[in-house]
């Protein structure tokens, strides 16, 4: 005979099998959403189907609070859980932790699709991207003028450059005509030259709301623009083919604001360094040419004219001295000279020939007695002395032979 | 379009250069002083500029006959 089972049992039994089961105990159902009734518990109820079968599935409210989306009648979705058995029932159902509409997956084929396209034809080569310029004097925010992103925006330039202007182009950032809104206002700040900067963005949201930014015109406006654009989409992970094609990828709109402009803060220590520079290399200039004057009053030229002349004049005396010297040498020799010859001289006068007893015999009129033959007898003569004059008369004259006449 | 900001732009432009040249080492005792003169007073007036400033936020449409229309845009900041 059969053992005989309770329906608790066989429950409890299917359940343990299905618990078990590794694929069903985490996945990923394809469906379209029937029956579909919120509890006041705050669980949902609803069976998912397609076209040859249905599966009962409940979402507690624990985990329902995360949808993105309000479930209804119809709608494709995707579900992720858990298959389990509930015994009252006897029944098994899906245990659904998470939920999304089918269409996710289309729109990041199609976004991959894009990227590839645009990629290959060259609107993300960084060759031709443009320099974002280092002081903008006009920028232009292309935003919703409604929404946390303009006034996070705002607030970060008027904290780091209010010495910007800014001009607001006000846009959708979502729906059909954002794309078009946001590519005629680029278009119409390059036909005016209305900044010099660009910055186009918007606060975070779903991939459906941030698909604008995604768009193929967009993209193309966006590489063609001359002034430099910054896209600023979203949240930090939130990477869209603008953020590809744009000269510059921002985070975060507050992230865009941050890029467009330096900040002011650091502008003034900026200012301070150069201050110093200028301080410490003028002083350094300046101590240099000290140190030259220095050197150059200390040689001896420049010790005062005084040092010069006392010198000089040292030398003036020693040249003195010199020619003294040589002048006494000369006048002494020549005095010795002079002297010796002055003594022969005088040897040789006749009046010191007289001192040696000869006498000069001079007539009355002053002539000399040569020879004997000028006397007569009787003639009153001068006979000269050294030391005097003889008045006398010949009484005799008589001749004597003389060897050496002269 | 901001003519203080451009300002702004050309005195620090100028600035660096000035701090360049002197610190190249090969200007005169002169020179220096002038150039010294000149940068201190651009660093003055560039602090000026960023202290005074005010930021200046408006809004543009595009006018009839397409002129772009510019009105102050109060944003709470």
């Amino acid at each position: 005979m059969q053992q005989t089972l309770t329906v608790t049992d066989v429950n409890a039994y299917i359940q343990d099998k299905l618990d078990r089961d590794i694929l069903l105990s985490s996945v990923a159902v394809k469906g379209e959403i029937s029956n579909y009734k919120l509890y006041p518990s705050g669980h949902h109820y609803f069976t998912l189907k397609d076209e040859n079968s249905a599966l009962k599935c409940v979402m507690f409210k624990g985990n329902a609070f995360r949808l993105r989306f309000k479930p209804e009648n119809g709608t494709k979705v995707i579900a992720l859980g858990k298959i389990s058995v509930f015994p009252r029932d006897g029944a098994y159902q899906l245990y659904c932790t998470a939920m999304a509409i089918d269409g996710i997956g289309d729109l990041h084929a199609a976004f991959e699709e894009l990227k590839k396209k645009l990629s290959k034809e060259g609107l993300f080569d960084s060759g031709h991207k443009k320099q974002i310029p280092e002081y903008p004097g006009t920028i232009g925010i292309v935003t919703s003028s409604a929404g946390a992103a303009v006034h996070d925006m705002l607030r970060i330039l008027a904290k780091r450059y209010p010495l910007a202007k800014v001009r607001l182009f006000p846009v959708r950032v979502q729906g059909v005509e954002a794309p078009g809104e946001i590519c005629a206002a680029i278009k119409y700040a390059n036909m005016h030259s209305l900044a010099d900067l660009l910055i186009i963005g918007r606060g975070g949201g779903s991939i459906e709301d941030l698909w604008t930014f995604n768009d193929e015109n967009l993209a193309r406006t966006i590489y063609n623009s001359q002034i430099p654009i910054i896209s600023a989409v979203g949240h930090e992970p939130d990477v869209t083919i603008s953020d590809f094609v744009a000269d510059l990828r921002a985070a975060t709109p507050s992230n865009g604001a941050e890029l467009a402009v330096p900040d002011m803060q650091a502008l003034f220590q900026q200012l301070d360094g150069l201050q110093e520079r200028l301080n410490a290399t003028i002083l350094r200039v300046i101590r240099l040419g000290r140190l030259r004057l220095n050197a150059l009053s200390s040689s001896s030229a420049m010790q005062g004219p005084t040092m010069y002349i006392a010198q000089r004049r040292k030398s003036l005396e020693l040249l003195r001295s010199r020619m003294t010297a040589v002048q006494s040498r000369c006048l002494y020799g020549n005095k010795q000279r002079f002297m010796s010859l002055a003594a022969k001289l005088d040897a040789m006068s006749p009046l010191k020939v007289l001192t040696r007893g000869y006498s000069l015999t001079t007539a009355q009129d002053g002539t000399v007695f040569h020879s004997i033959k000028q006397a007569k007898p009787g003639e009153s003569i001068n006979i000269r002395l050294a030391d005097g004059l003889l008045s006398a008369s010949i009484t005799d004259v008589e001749e004597i032979e003389n060897e050496s006449k002269e | 379009m901001n003519q203080k900001n451009k300002t702004f732009e050309e005195n620090m432009d100028r600035l660096e250069q000035i701090v360049r040249a002197m610190e190249k080492g090969d200007v005169a005792l002169e020179e220096s002083l002038k150039l010294f003169q000149e940068g201190t007073s651009l660093v003055q007036s560039c602090t000026k500029l960023l202290d005074e400033a005010e930021l200046q936020v408006t809004k543009i449409t595009a006018g009839a006959e397409g002129a772009p229309e510019e009105v102050p845009f109060d944003a709470e900041i």
